[in-house]
């Protein structure tokens, strides 16, 4: 069964399997798939990236969505410490948080594993560390755009949750929630975009991400231009892929609506 | 008829309620003294590694990569809000080619990260060299620091573009009518009535695009300009001290915060008109 499926996806790769770009396109040339070609190694760095995207969108969306609460909740304390949480992280440079991020994670585990006594060397896996920072550039973001969304809730839909005798958690989960995505999606749309921008920052801790794999071909190759131009070409079809699935999800969100 | 036999004696004030412990104060106040206590960390991290000599050898690198950053930053804003003017009028334009060609300069700069377009620039055409020398451009395109300017500009001129296409756009088109019915050039109502309404709409967005700007331009430290981030790399790899980054944490942070801070201010200054 599994090796079926596993067939099933082979051919349905979109580089590498016999109906890939990299087979079409590439011939037994410079992004052929094989030894001779970087049309695999590439194909990797885009899995890299797109599954880098996609981990870290759940990640930062419940992050964001917990800021969002503490930032409009009527508690004096929990606004400050979000507020605090989002002006230095949406003031941070993104690659400064990502070498924040990686060498202090290093850095404390390290110490944390020399106070038990084991002075051993530790590697932070830079996939983690760059899903780490991702996730909070993106939380810090993300609750900005879920904060307007529920200031544009009114209070009067609060009231009548508590009126039909729902609960507070009820009450989000039922009536807030599907208003507040339907108001934050277009935010969000800008949101992962910008997102699967910025996972082209982890290249520079070593993740074998798109830009990370044409560099490397670029290198060997001395082809540079062919190269960064493709990895530039495949973000931007990247970018295309998602705001035409965007555009679907944001025209289901909206059915409910009456149309003008 | 109603006789008031008796009066109520006056009573104490009702009692001040004390507001119950609830569960977001004891999260509010867990969180901040999370806050407080890695705030500490990095303190006494820092007081502790104090090390006057490394302050006397990189202080003034830092120095120098911040003034490298800010004028990086600021010669490809203006230079990019002269280039986004073409293109957002071209964008506007009802000529199909000229249409054409600025929508994808916009969408191409807009949706790939400027890390890969910076490589493009730098190493991908640097690779043509002989072309280049022959054209006389190639002192332009062998500095890393112009060609950091080279991609910022680029970048920011299609984020640009999308603002004042988009503020221009927004202003109604019963100003446009009124200028026309005065009887005003459209020469004249652009610069007089239309732009400066639009620059208003305008204002947050660039205000915006300068801060993504001043973070956008840490990725020049990977072409080896010693920009803020840069002169960082090269100390902590000179060092392996954390306290290099979290120096640099702190420069960012003021600028970004110093320039949130004037844009409010300015902000409110030039809309004080429009406030009922």
């Amino acid at each position: 069964m599994s090796g079926w499926l596993s067939a099933l996806f082979d051919s349905l790769d979109p580089f590498c399997g016999p109906v890939g770009i990299f087979t079409w396109l590439g011939g037994t040339g410079l992004i052929s798939c094989g030894d001779s070609g970087w049309g695999d190694e590439i194909a990797f760095g885009v899995k890299v990236t797109i599954s880098l995207a996609l981990a870290t969108l759940p990640v930062g969306l419940l992050i964001g969505f917990l800021i969002a609460l503490a930032a409009q909740s009527e508690e004096k304390l929990l606004r400050l410490a979000a507020g605090i949480y989002t002006t230095i992280f949406r003031g941070l440079p993104e690659l400064l948080t990502l070498f924040i991020v990686y060498y202090g994670a290093q850095m404390l585990i390290q110490s944390v594993l020399a106070f038990f006594g084991y002075d051993g060397r530790v590697e932070i896996n830079a996939f983690v560390a760059g899903l780490v920072a991702l996730a909070v550039v993106f939380s810090s973001y993300s609750s900005e755009v879920l904060l307007s969304a529920f200031r544009a809730i009114p209070r009067g839909q609060y009231e009548a949750g508590d009126a039909l005798g729902l609960r507070r958690g009820k009450t989000m989960l039922l009536i807030v929630l599907p208003q507040l995505i339907r108001i934050a999606l277009p935010g969000m749309t800008n949101l992962w975009l910008i997102l699967l921008k910025d996972t082209s920052y982890v290249s520079v801790i070593g993740l074998a991400d798109i830009v990370r794999q044409t560099g490397v071909a670029a290198r060997v190759s001395k082809e540079a231009f062919f190269f960064y131009f493709l990895a530039c070409m495949l973000y931007l079809v990247l970018a295309m892929i998602s705001s035409f699935g965007l555009g679907f999800i944001e025209r289901w969100a909206k059915r409910s609506e009456v149309s003008r | 008829m109603i006789v008031t036999k008796e009066l109520i004696p006056p009573r104490p004030a009702p009692a001040v309620l004390h507001r119950p412990l609830t569960t977001a104060k004891v999260v509010g106040l867990a969180v901040l003294v999370l806050w407080a206590l890695l705030a500490m960390a990095l303190i006494s991290m820092v007081i502790e590694g104090w090390d006057p000599a490394k302050f006397e050898r990189y202080g003034p690198r830092y120095l120098n990569g911040l003034w490298t950053t800010i004028s990086l930053v600021g010669v490809s804003i203006v230079l990019g809000a002269l280039l986004s003017l073409p293109v957002a009028f071209a964008r506007m334009s009802k000529n199909r080619v000229l249409n054409t060609i600025s929508y994808a300069y916009v969408y191409l700069f807009r949706s790939t990260p400027l890390l890969a377009q910076l490589f493009l620039i730098y190493y991908g055409l640097g690779s043509f060299r002989p072309q280049l020398e022959s054209v006389g451009l190639w002192w332009f395109f062998r500095e890393a620091w112009y060609c950091g300017l080279f991609s910022l500009t680029l970048n920011t001129a299609a984020y640009q573009a999308e603002i004042l296409r988009g503020a221009i756009q927004s202003v109604p088109t019963g100003q446009h009518e009124g200028a026309a019915a005065l009887g005003i050039s459209k020469r004249v109502a652009f610069w007089k009535i239309i732009l400066p309404q639009a620059l208003i709409v305008a204002l947050r967005p660039y205000g915006n695009e300068i801060i993504l700007m001043i973070k956008g331009s840490a990725v020049v430290a990977i072409v080896t300009v010693y920009d803020l981030m840069g002169e960082t790399r090269y100390a902590f790899s000179r060092t392996f001290d954390y306290q290099t980054y979290l120096w640099a944490a702190i420069f960012y942070l003021s600028m970004v915060e110093a320039l949130r801070h004037l844009w409010n201010f300015i902000e409110r200054r030039l809309t004080r008109h429009l406030v009922r």
